[in-house]
């Protein structure tokens, strides 16, 4: 039975997020061909919330431990996947997540193929797998045939929304027998205790130069709040390159690609690389004092008129909604 | 301190994407060609440790057709010292194809005390040519680095996570890949524009095996459906509301 690899990503030896959705994209492609999905952890111990991953639709989940796994380990991670993906796996899917990012290209070098990354649908058609990869800062969408034996994939966080497809999810452990590798972790520096990022928040409150001084985004903060920890600040590069904002919070072809459910752009024109990442998002609404400011023109909602007058307003309707 | 940095000509962030003829390709009638934003990181990282370093040599690759001599020609005005063109009618949309005959040329002229990447192209978002190489020339390799550090043999770069700012070490020689924070690339000079028009710069033909990803086609981004605005001011936040959470269902 040809298998399709999930491969999951914990931090702190907890589960994130985007683990359920590579499961969910693994288990499609693997309806698609017939195939059973394996969620493979790496980690130094158990991973809470790997036993969930079996509601997503994973056959089965193996945890790969070793010393130095408690960390992300990329050379560790990338011999302890690729080796498990030489036992017979047709595809690889990971996380288009920081990590990801940075270990899919590694597994498919190893495994002497191509990646086929950052994701937003991928199907099985004839019996190939066939995906689609936004180039051009999200300005064109490119349909790929890949073909490598194993395929590898990554898929753009925030995507692949979760679905229950319940499977067995056979728990088991097994030592990586790999050294975790030259290229360690000293540190995570948190951001913010919590923060929530803006590639990953379900919603997301992004502030331009509207906002006129730093000072300001605490309405959109007040705003973020009232949503009760699903929703992230974000900016547009001007007011990162002002140093309001961090380069982290920067929405945009040279910032973060997001597809959150909903995104509201404050005091933010639309430019072309701001819109290049957050395109994607489900529902956009914009608030803008220019009626022909162009982020008018992708926003499914628009309020014209002064963000300070609206804004809060806004905040106390959510908060009472709430 | 001999540095190699891969950098690629992209078409510039406003193009207005137009499918061409064969229909999974850019139309690049009109399209203005820049050096890939990341590379830029990249290079100037390089001079940086050259001219601190005090010795060494700045060689920058570029896998393309003819006209990547001109993105050279920007990297060596900035002041790399040499370039090498693999020359190619098209760049692959395999990733892995382009880092293989990067990685052979780069093993034939190594060995390097460092190689830099971007950390993306800003027209295929591959994020995956650095890694690859590192992969296959088995060198250590940090991505998407903002903060870079190297002292007796370390590196110690500093990367943006999900909420977080990882640092991570390893031993050089290794594979960088640049994002932006790490440095403020430098504007070629007039006469540094001069100046390159003398530098060395090698062509060197190269033939591409098909890789495993074949573009099918390529099409603009579903448009979204158009938007209305709800109204003027504060006093249009109740109908906003309404609307995300009754037709939106957001709320
Ligand atoms: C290579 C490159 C990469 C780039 N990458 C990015 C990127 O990643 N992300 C990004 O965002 N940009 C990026 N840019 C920059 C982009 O081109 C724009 O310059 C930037 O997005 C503009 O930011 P802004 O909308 O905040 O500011 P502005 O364009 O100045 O817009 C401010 C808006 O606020 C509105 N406003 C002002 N006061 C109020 C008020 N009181 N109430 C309501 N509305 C008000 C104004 O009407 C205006 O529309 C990039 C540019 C280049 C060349
Ligand atoms: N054709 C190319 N020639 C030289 N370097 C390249 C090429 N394509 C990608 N690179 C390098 O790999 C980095 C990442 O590109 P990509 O993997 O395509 O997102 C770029 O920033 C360059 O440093």
């Amino acid at each position: 039975m040809t298998t399709v690899l999930a491969v999951c990503e914990q931090r702190d030896g907890a589960l994130r997020k985007v683990s359920s959705e590579v499961v969910t994209g693994a288990r499609r492609i693997a309806d698609g061909l017939g195939a059973e999905v394996e969620a493979l952890v790496l980690a130094s111990g158990p991973v809470g919330g790997a036993d969930q991953l079996g509601g997503f639709g994973a056959d089965r989940v193996l945890t790969l431990t070793a010393d130095g796994f408690g960390t992300y380990a990329p050379e560790g991670y990338a011999a302890a996947v690729a080796g498990r993906a030489r036992g017979g796996a047709a595809v690889v899917v990971c996380s288009a997540s920081a990590q990801g990012k940075d270990l899919a290209p590694r597994i498919a070098a190893k495994l002497g193929t191509g990646l086929a990354a950052d994701l937003t649908d991928v199907m099985v058609e004839g019996g190939v797998l066939m995906a689609i990869r936004p180039v051009y800062a999200g300005k064109a969408l490119l349909k790929v045939k890949v073909t490598g034996s194993p395929a590898v994939l990554s898929l753009r966080p925030n995507v692949f929304t979760p679905v229950q497809r319940p499977k067995a999810g056979a728990a088991s452990t097994a030592a990586a027998g790999v050294p975790a590798g030259r290229v360690t972790v000293k540190e995570i520096k948190a951001a913010e205790a919590g923060a929530l990022d803006v590639a990953e928040a379900p919603i997301v409150i992004s502030g331009g130069r509207g906002l006129k001084e730093p000072a300001n985004f605490k309405i959109l903060e007040d705003l973020a709040h009232a949503f009760g920890g699903r929703a992230a600040v974000g900016a547009s590069r001007a007011v990162v390159d002002a140093g309001w904002r961090p380069h982290a919070d920067q929405v945009g072809q040279t910032g973060k690609t997001v597809s959150p459910t909903l995104y509201i752009a404050i005091g933010i024109s639309g430019a072309i690389q701001h819109l290049a990442g957050m395109r994607t998002s489900k529902v956009i609404v914009a608030i803008n004092k220019d009626k022909d400011a162009p982020i008018f023109k992708v926003a499914d909602y628009g309020v014209v008129g002064d963000l300070f007058e609206i804004v809060p307003v806004l905040t106390a309707a959510v908060k009472s909604h709430a | 301190m001999k540095i190699a940095v891969c950098i690629k000509r992209v078409a510039d962030s406003e193009t207005r994407v137009k499918v061409a003829a064969d229909g999974k390709s850019l139309d690049d009638a009109g399209v203005k060609f820049i050096l890939n934003p990341y590379d830029e990181f990249a290079v100037e990282e390089a001079l940086q440790r050259k001219e601190k370093a005090g010795t060494g040599e700045v060689v920058v690759l570029a896998l393309g057709g003819a006209t990547s001599q001109e993105t050279i020609r920007t990297a060596l005005a900035m002041g790399a010292d040499r370039g090498i063109l693999l020359q190619t009618d098209r760049i692959p949309a395999d990733g892995f194809v382009t880092a293989q005959a990067i990685a052979a040329e780069l093993k034939a002229g190594g060995p390097w005390d460092l190689v830099l990447f971007g950390k993306m192209a800003i027209d295929d978002y591959n994020s995956q040519v650095g890694p690859m190489v590192a992969e296959l020339l088995d060198l250590p390799c940090v991505t998407a680095v903002s903060h870079l550090t190297v002292e007796a043999g370390t590196a110690t770069a500093e990367r943006e996570i999900e909420g977080a700012v990882e640092v991570v070490q390893c031993p050089v020689p290794a594979v960088i890949t640049t994002d932006k924070g790490i440095n403020e690339p430098r504007y070629p000079a007039l006469k540094g524009i001069m100046a390159a028009k003398k530098k060395p710069l090698e062509v060197k033909p190269v033939s591409l095996g098909g890789g495993a990803i074949e573009v099918v086609e390529m099409t603009p981004p579903p448009a979204r459906k158009e938007g209305k605005i709800v109204g003027e001011g504060a006093a249009a936040v109740p109908e906003l509301v309404k609307l995300l959470r009754e037709e939106a269902k957001v709320l």
